[in-house]
């Protein structure tokens, strides 16, 4: 399968021509190649999933590990180099899937939402270099290669989040996005040079190989801290992961990642750099298992809290892509959970299949629902759900199709999100209560809060005075003057538009029936999975609580939702206020890091270090001027010095 | 003549033609002929090398010649390169081309390219040489010059720092002077040469003792360690765009090539003694530097703190004394050289359009000169440490390298010194963010043109060597690795 190397290169050689020579071509001309090329990409990715999983992957009873390509990119030592290759199995293949269609979704969509932009060719260059980063990132072989798609990965959204560059928010939000994702990056380096100091390797097939045997048996008993020196690399691996998926509290960079595009939120927060962490914990899966078990359980215990945490405030906010953007933190906190409470082997490991499942429905249907609110903040040029209201006449097929998402992320059968949903709570069910009921609340408040964002945009009444409201609402996105200030009755969007919403629906609605089981699991072996009936009740009755408390509250407009805020007093002030986290970690940078480190160092090094060093010359300078007078040419004074000084030495002489 | 010697002869040469010419055209021509010609005399140096090297030819130096200068002293005039010389070499041709081209249109030209020519003649000297006392002349001349072209063809407080520049590396220097001097007698006063002296002499541990620090001070105050790294500052933000290249882009890796060539390689015992000291004061630097830099307002300010940052990287890896780490040192020196350098062209050019160099009053300039904005970008993105260009490798092999230090130690002192990753984000952003995106600050800046032909070439010139380091690091790396050996051989 030496052509999956395409699957990577294509979209690199894209950015290549898009970022050089795109200004040169026509804004559409770059659109249609960038998208023609991701749709190569996604031919291929589909003919490298069908090939694998039904023709060669599969050696007798388990899933086989290919390496289609591998090369020696940089030796550090014997044993440690970085090689660039690429590596085959269910995971990374799936990945692959995943990837390309929503990227390609995205594309197409672009075509349409982002005409007119400024930059429209640089738009399409940074998506291609974001999706050849993301793909570099799954098929990696080492974790070395791994850290370094990770960056780039890193650096793509951070020119994506930052596209509307003339816009501080914007800036400042990309800008955070990069520097959170940075710190947490740093947990990942140290963990890499921690591991591969014991292990002598980056090879992810070595470290995982024999039940992580090479990891057990290299950390030669060494503790720090209390905890072994292999939970303190793997948890910092882990640190890594947390910060790209959003995990508490390294999460406050997702939600203001919003500034970007709408269509980049699709790409980045559905199926791409958030999902990386998830992706990670799985490809070391059976390291962390076998190695340090206490990790696993602090993930599962991260994961619940992170869950509720931004479930809780997706309730209260207001700006439908926030509240997508808290939905994402909640979601991938999902799989982080089914990581965590995953075993290893056989139905032992379904919690370890759960959470790749999920990672596949949940790409679907979130980036249908991104990609919906950008179709609804195109017809009214505005974030903010009290612009909204009624446009179920106006946009048919968003409604439908933002409806079927809705169904899909609330757990309801038969869509996709209550298959893999399911089996994440019957996973945690067998693991522990706590975790179990936590995951259970969450499940009912994601309904919830689905519904309210589904029924006041799509529902409840429209605003007040449609008119004056749209005309003067903000412009959503930085969009041209073109697009903001003429109003216009909300319509339906374009089908280049509509179309990845149809696309993606069908996917959200049916994805949920492959038999995952078959082809995913933590040990590589098929094994078979029923729906736990108990479990499947528990969380269908919850969902439809939470809907149906939803549609009492906001199907139509009232007071109550108003009322039950003011009743809940402290807690949705707080959950408004995302729990005051930003200004948690404001006042950490801020004060901490500018104020009482950088400044007095710049003091120091001003007054102190070079003060010193003037201090030094300004000493010289003082000592030769306070002499030069001995200098000064007049013989009566070297005559009187030369007799008094030789006076002197007689003396000294005939005295001492 | 040899092969090297031509690295002096043609700067020698540009100076004499500088002389005869009287329009701005044919400085120019002259100028760029030489500069080009030094660019493909690195290229041919690089084929040859490399050819030597596939048939065979294991010697630890190549195109080795040597001429008595002095006999009672010893000294000669010995030349040859191993593959970091020629790499360093090629550092120094490339940044000299580019250099060019960012003086383009400065006033007394003429005066200028002398003792730019001048100092090009050091740089390439020391780089060639491997004659202690050679070495050492090469280092003065250039440094001297570099008091001039600061003084004369700055700006802001230019006599100030210029003097403040050339009085604290010839502080350094004295301290190398004496150096080397111990070196040539405690050696046993035969000879001055550096192989000789390595490969047949050894110089006793008690000596070795006071030397090293000596020398190892003494160059390190080129490489700005802490605390004698305030020349660098307020040198660079004075002197004039291709000045700051040259400096911060060659001349600070003099210090690190002369600590590891000279410092480390004559004296090992010693090294392992007393490194743990200098490591320390390194470690500081890398810190200090980036968060220093966090908190500047002047363009140039940030950079030169960030070079203290990275250059202390450099020094780091090379106290660590493996061959990975050392390996990585010098690409740092690579990278470094080649990023900074395009730092101040593009702050020289923004300079000289802008007026200011306050990153407050700036803002919004990816709008204004697109190509100038995004080559700062990538410098940023180079300088953070993005896969794909040269700083990446550099600094990964230094982690990499430095956690294999058998010292729980140097382990723990290199977790720290990764932090800096952090910081270094934290910096280039704010930087970026401020002066680049965001809102035009000041009406007047709308007006102003985008990089003209001969910014271009330099900026693109740059850009190109760093991204062939960063997609191309094996290539590279194998040398550096293979001329290393003789080193830690040493070393073990």
């Amino acid at each position: 399968m030496e052509y999956s190397l395409l699957i990577i290169v294509a979209p690199f050689v894209l950015f290549l021509v898009l970022g050089l020579l795109g200004m040169k071509m026509k804004p559409s001309v770059a659109g249609i190649i960038g998208t023609l090329g991701m749709a190569l990409c996604a031919v291929l990715a589909y003919t490298v999933a069908f090939q694998y999983f039904f023709q060669t992957g599969r050696v007798g009873e388990t899933w086989a590990a290919v390496v289609p390509f591998n090369f020696e990119w940089l030796r550090f030592t014997d044993n440690l180099h970085i090689d660039l290759g690429i590596l085959l199995d269910p995971i990374s293949v799936m990945m692959l899937v995943v990837i390309t269609t929503v990227s390609l979704m995205v594309h197409i969509y672009s075509l349409s939402y982002m005409k007119g932009e400024t930059g429209f060719q640089r738009y399409y260059a940074l998506l291609s270099l974001f999706s050849f980063s993301m793909l570099g990132l799954v098929i990696a072989t080492n974790i070395f290669q791994m850290y370094i798609f990770w960056e780039l990965v890193g650096v793509s959204s951070y020119s994506l989040i930052g596209f509307y560059y003339t816009k501080p928010s914007a800036v400042s939000a990309s800008k955070k996005a990069f520097i959170v994702t940075r710190f947490a990056d740093l947990g990942f380096l140290v963990g890499i040079l921690i591991l591969s100091y014991y292990t002598k390797t980056f090879d992810f097939g070595l470290l995982t190989a024999d039940h992580a045997q090479l990891v057990t048996t290299s950390f030669a008993g060494g503790t720090f801290l209390g905890l072994s020196i292999a939970t303190w690399a793997l948890a910092l691996i882990f640190m890594g992961g947390a910060g790209k998926s959003a995990m508490f509290p390294l999460h406050i960079w997702l939600p203001d990642a919003m500034e970007g595009p709408t269509p980049v939120s699709a790409l980045i927060h559905a199926a791409t750099m958030v999902v990386a962490g998830v992706f990670l914990v799985a490809r070391l899966f059976p390291v962390y298992f076998f190695a340090a078990p206490e990790v696993l359980e602090m993930i599962a215990y991260i994961g619940a809290f992170t869950a509720l945490f931004a479930a809780l405030i997706a309730i209260t906010q207001t700006d439908i892509k926030r509240v997508l953007a808290f939905s994402t933190i909640s979601q991938i906190a999902y799989m982080m959970v089914a990581l965590g409470v995953s075993e290893y082997g056989g139905h032992d490991g379904l919690g370890y299949m759960a959470s790749m499942f999920h990672l596949f429905t949940h790409a679907f249907f979130k980036a249908l629902l991104f990609l919906g609110a950008g179709s609804v903040i195109h017809a009214v040029h505005s974030n903010e759900m009290d612009q909204m209201g009624n446009l179920r006449k106006y946009m048919p097929i968003t409604h439908i199709t933002f409806a079927i998402a809705c169904l899909a992320i609330a757990g309801i059968p038969p869509f996709s999100g209550f298959f893999s949903k399911d089996e994440i709570l019957a996973a945690a069910f067998h693991h522990h209560p706590v975790i179990f009921w936590t995951l259970w609340i969450v499940a009912g408040l994601t309904a919830f809060y689905m519904f309210r964002l589904f029924y006041r945009i799509f529902w409840n009444t429209a605003p007040k005075s449609p008119k004056g409201d749209l005309a003067t609402a903000q412009s959503a996105d930085f969009k041209s003057p073109l697009h903001g200030a003429e109003h216009h009755t909300p319509h339906e969007s374009p089908l280049a538009m509509t179309l990845p919403l149809i696309v993606l629906a069908i996917f959200s609605v049916f994805s949920g029936l492959i038999p995952f089981a078959d082809f995913i699991s933590s040990d590589f072996a098929p094994f078979h999975t029923h729906i736990d009936w108990l479990v499947a009740g528990l969380s269908i009755g919850v969902a439809l609580v939470g809907i149906g408390i939803a549609t009492v509250l906001y199907a139509k407009s009232s007071d109550k939702p108003a009322e039950l805020a003011r009743q809940m007093g402290g807690l949705y002030k707080a959950a408004l206020h995302k729990f005051y986290l930003d200004e948690v970690w404001m006042w950490f940078t801020q004060t901490v890091i500018f104020r009482y480190i950088c400044e007095p160092i710049k003091w120091f090094d001003r007054h102190i270090i070079d003060g010193s060093m003037n201090g030094l010359a300004w000493i010289t300078q003082k000592t030769s001027s306070s002499i030069k007078g001995l200098q000064s040419g007049q013989v009566q004074f070297y005559a009187w010095v030369f007799i008094f000084g030789s006076l002197l030495i007689a003396a000294l002489v005939l005295f001492l | 003549m040899n092969i090297l010697s031509l690295f002096v002869a043609i700067p020698a040469l540009m100076i004499a033609l500088l002389f005869l010419c009287k329009e701005m055209k044919q400085i120019r021509a002259v100028m760029v002929t030489g500069a080009s010609a030094l660019m493909f005399l690195a290229t041919t140096l690089v084929v040859l090398f490399l050819q030597e090297r596939a048939a065979g030819n294991a010697a630890e130096m190549l195109f080795v010649s040597s001429t008595i200068w002095y006999a009672p002293l010893h000294i000669t005039y010995a030349v040859g390169v191993d593959g970091i010389s020629v790499l360093m070499l090629c550092l120094s041709a490339i940044i000299v081309f580019t250099g060019v081209f960012s003086s383009w249109n400065m006033n007394m030209a003429k005066e200028y390219f002398l003792w730019y020519c001048l100092l090009s003649i050091g740089v390439f000297g020391f780089f060639i040489s491997i004659d202690l006392f050679t070495m050492f002349l090469f280092y003065e001349v250039a440094l001297i010059p570099m008091y001039l072209l600061i003084g004369l063809w700055g700006t802001g407080r230019k006599e100030y720092s210029a003097m403040k520049l050339t009085l604290m590396l010839m502080g350094g220097s004295a301290f190398l002077l004496i150096g080397i001097v111990g070196i040539y007698y405690t050696s046993g006063h035969s000879t001055m040469n550096l192989l000789e002296i390595a490969n047949t002499l050894h110089i006793p541990i008690e000596h070795q003792r006071w030397i090293f620090p000596a020398t190892f001070l003494g160059f390190g105050v080129l490489g700005a360690l802490f605390p004698f790294h305030t020349w660098s500052p307020d040198g660079h933000a004075s002197a004039p765009t291709a000045v700051s290249m040259l400096h911060a882009g060659v001349l600070m890796k003099l210090g690190g090539y002369g600590c590891f060539r000279v410092a480390i390689y004559l004296m090992p015992e010693a090294a392992h003694e007393l490194g743990w000291i200098f490591l320390i004061l390194t470690g500081i630097s890398v810190f200090y530097g980036a968060f220093s830099a966090v908190v500047q307002t002047d363009l140039k300010y940030i950079n030169a703190y960030s070079s203290v940052s990275h250059c202390g990287l450099v020094l780091f890896a090379i106290l660590m004394m493996n061959q990975t780490a050392m390996t990585g040192a010098i690409m740092q020196m690579l990278s470094h050289g080649l990023m900074t350098a395009l730092f101040f062209a593009l702050i020289g050019l923004i300079y000289g359009r802008t007026h200011t160099r306050d990153i407050r009053e700036m803002g919004g300039l990816m709008k204004i000169m697109p190509f100038a904005s995004v080559c700062y970008v990538i410098a940023g993105l180079a300088s953070l440490g993005l896969p794909g260009l040269s700083g990446f490798v550099a600094e990964m092999t230094i982690f990499v390298g430095s956690f294999q230090h058998a010292d729980l130690f140097h382990r723990v002192f290199t977790i720290l010194a990764c932090s800096s990753i952090v910081i270094t984000a934290v910096y280039i952003l704010r930087t970026i963010g401020k002066i680049l995106y965001g809102p035009v600050q000041d009406a007047h800046h709308l007006h102003l043109t985008d990089a003209a032909w001969y910014e271009k070439v330099s900026a693109v010139g740059l850009i190109i060597a760093i991204v062939a380091i960063g997609m191309y690091p094996f290539g590279i790396s194998d040398v550096i690795r293979e001329s290393l050996l003789p080193v830690i051989e040493k070393l073990i």
